[in-house]
């Protein structure tokens, strides 16, 4: 772009015969057209990488990590819950979610205009993606609705109906997730630090609206729903790790997909996010292992993937926006923070988060979203300009202690609309088709109980 | 005729079948199966939740030999089966009544 404006400058300054004039100008026409064009293709290819790549965090790599951390007569219960959010969470967001979160409506939600995805098409939707076709922001945007309410799953783990999951899953993406997602990313969102917010809140791939809502929410189920029977008397072990291994190895290459394709183009900030995002990971499993080797006396390869997770978690907000050195900080702080969580508070207060999602996204995405105003600096990313159009101050590191106000607040709404969505929701899914399966079907497990089948038939 | 059943320890197996070979011995029953003795069992730790496991994975081996060659037989068996180790396992006798070739109805010793 900038040598088509250099060489309309030269033609427009020198003196040529008219004709001449004309086919310059119409050379640089095309010329112009075949930048953007270009542009378009680059960012488009990775954009639809980007899309694959989230939708491969949900399934397989949620569904292993949380189908392993179960016991085995509940490994295809566990994972039908990741799965079945392809589905249902794709046609809700494919109907009205994305206009909700996305559509331009008041400050707190969207409005209607791109119901059944009207108008959604191969042009690109300036206010947010210049460069590539709004149908690829909006799938983009759609693998996020679909993994954020199956982390939630990770607390309710083992013993709920899956009729009541189904129904709580549609009533959270519309309480919880399109508003949120329309706070922070909406045009006109209240927490939009880019597009018009009130409280310019930085979020670059979703510390707030992905983490901070599955995990608080996930916190408010575990609550509600009570322990699973047995726990923790009884040993509840994980019956594959293998898979789980599986399933965080596979989360965390998903997650280039989620920060770096964030970026929502090809260029130097995806590069930015994906360094950063690796770096965070790196660092939290030596921080979750750190501990634990300390304290446990043994570094557990269960402890170096939850950390790896754990470190994905907290970098997502700030992944955009900071140097690699500061995502190694987070990052192992990441690790502790959540070991301390899981492996410390959990097991104090005793409630059952089965496979941690408080701990883990809850805390770390809690953590991410408040480091993010410590860390963001406009020497990543100089998209915010102040009034004289300079790159403006980011986080405390760019001299904008009040930024992390900023991100507290978004943190706050976050945490409030998550308790406040979650327990409306638990309640009506509570009186209408009831949350828990019984006593009976719990100790049979979901897969028979639920699905009518077994994870393992080894003997068939 | 007398039965020998051993709780061996699983990796001991290939060592004590070796063994048995050796000194002609030609069946044997194999079960996997899990206990313990005086053995402790071990602790496993899964995000700072501990459990204490108890039953120990454990090889039974059954046979059924002839009187007279009884000593021989256990003997061979607890020497390859030993490593000095609490958890090695135990070996029990019992007396049978009758043993029955299924193929042609052979009876006692001969069904061996």
């Amino acid at each position: 772009m900038n040598i088509a404006k250099h060489l309309l400058f030269l033609s427009a300054g020198t003196i040529l015969p008219a004709a001449a004039q004309e086919a310059a100008a119409e050379k640089l026409a095309a010329l112009q057209t075949g930048v953007s064009s270009a542009q378009t293709s680059g960012d488009n290819a990775w954009m639809l990488v980007s899309t694959a790549l989230v939708l491969m965090m949900t399934g397989p790599g949620l569904a292993l990590f949380y189908g392993g951390l179960v016991r085995k007569k509940n490994v295809l219960g566990t994972m039908m819950q990741s799965f079945i959010m392809m589905a249902l969470a794709s046609i809700l967001w494919a109907v009205v979610g994305y206009s909700l979160a996305f559509g331009e409506g008041s400050s707190i939600l969207g409005d209607l205009r791109y119901v059944l995805l009207k108008g959604v098409g191969g042009d690109p939707n300036g206010d947010y993606a210049g460069t590539i076709p709004q149908q690829t922001f909006m799938i983009f945007q759609m693998m996020f609705a679909i993994i954020t309410p199956a982390l939630i799953t990770g607390a309710f783990a083992e013993r709920m109906k899956f009729s009541a999951m189904l129904l709580f899953m549609t009533l959270w993406s519309f309480l919880v997730y399109y508003p949120m997602a329309h706070m922070v990313w909406g045009k006109g969102g209240l927490l939009n630090a880019f597009l018009g917010g009130s409280v310019p809140c930085f979020d670059f791939a979703g510390g707030t609206v992905v983490h901070i809502t599955s995990g608080v929410s996930a916190l408010v189920c575990a609550l509600y729903l009570g322990k699973r029977l047995g726990f923790p008397a009884e040993p509840i072990k994980p019956h594959s790790l293998v898979l789980s291994f599986v399933g965080a190895c596979l989360l965390w290459v998903g997650w280039f997909g989620f920060n770096a394709g964030s970026a929502l183009g090809a260029g130097a900030l995806a590069s930015s996010a994906f360094v950063a995002t690796h770096l965070g990971a790196s660092a939290a499993v030596i921080g979750w292992l750190v501990a634990e080797w300390i304290q446990m006396g043994k570094p557990s390869v269960l402890g170096g993937i939850s950390g790896a997770v754990a470190g994905l978690v907290v970098i997502t907000p700030a992944s955009g926006f900071v140097t690699p050195g500061s995502a190694l900080i987070m990052g192992f702080l990441g690790g502790l923070v959540c070991y301390f969580m899981v492996v410390k508070v959990k097991n104090k207060f005793g409630y059952d988060d089965s496979l941690d999602a408080f701990g883990v996204h809850g805390a770390g995405g809690t953590l991410g979203a408040l480091l993010t105003g410590v860390f963001a600096t406009n020497a990543v990313n100089n998209a915010l300009k102040d009034s004289s159009g300079n790159p403006a101050a980011l986080g405390l590191v760019d001299g904008n202690g009040g930024q992390i106000l900023n991100q507290l607040i978004g943190t706050a709404i976050a945490w409030g609309l998550a308790i406040v969505g979650t327990l409306i929701i638990l309640k009506i899914c509570d009186m209408t088709l009831g949350l828990r399966v019984s006593a009976e079907d719990e100790t049979e497990g979901l897969d028979l109980s639920q699905h009518g089948e077994e994870g393992y038939n080894l003997e068939a | 005729m007398k039965k020998i059943e051993a709780i061996i320890q699983p990796f001991k197996l290939e060592e004590v079948k070796e063994a048995l070979k050796a000194i002609g011995v030609d069946g044997m029953t194999i079960t996997e199966v899990r206990g313990h003795g005086r053995q402790k069992g071990h602790k496993e730790v899964y995000r700072g939740q501990e459990y204490q496991v108890d039953l120990l994975p454990k090889v039974k081996v059954e046979l059924v030999v002839g009187d007279d060659r009884l000593e021989e037989i256990a003997t061979a068996l607890a020497n390859a089966a030993r490593t000095g180790k609490i958890g090695d396992g135990k070996i029990f006798v019992y007396d049978v009544a009758q043993a029955i070739r299924i193929r042609n109805d052979e009876r006692g010793d001969a069904a061996l």
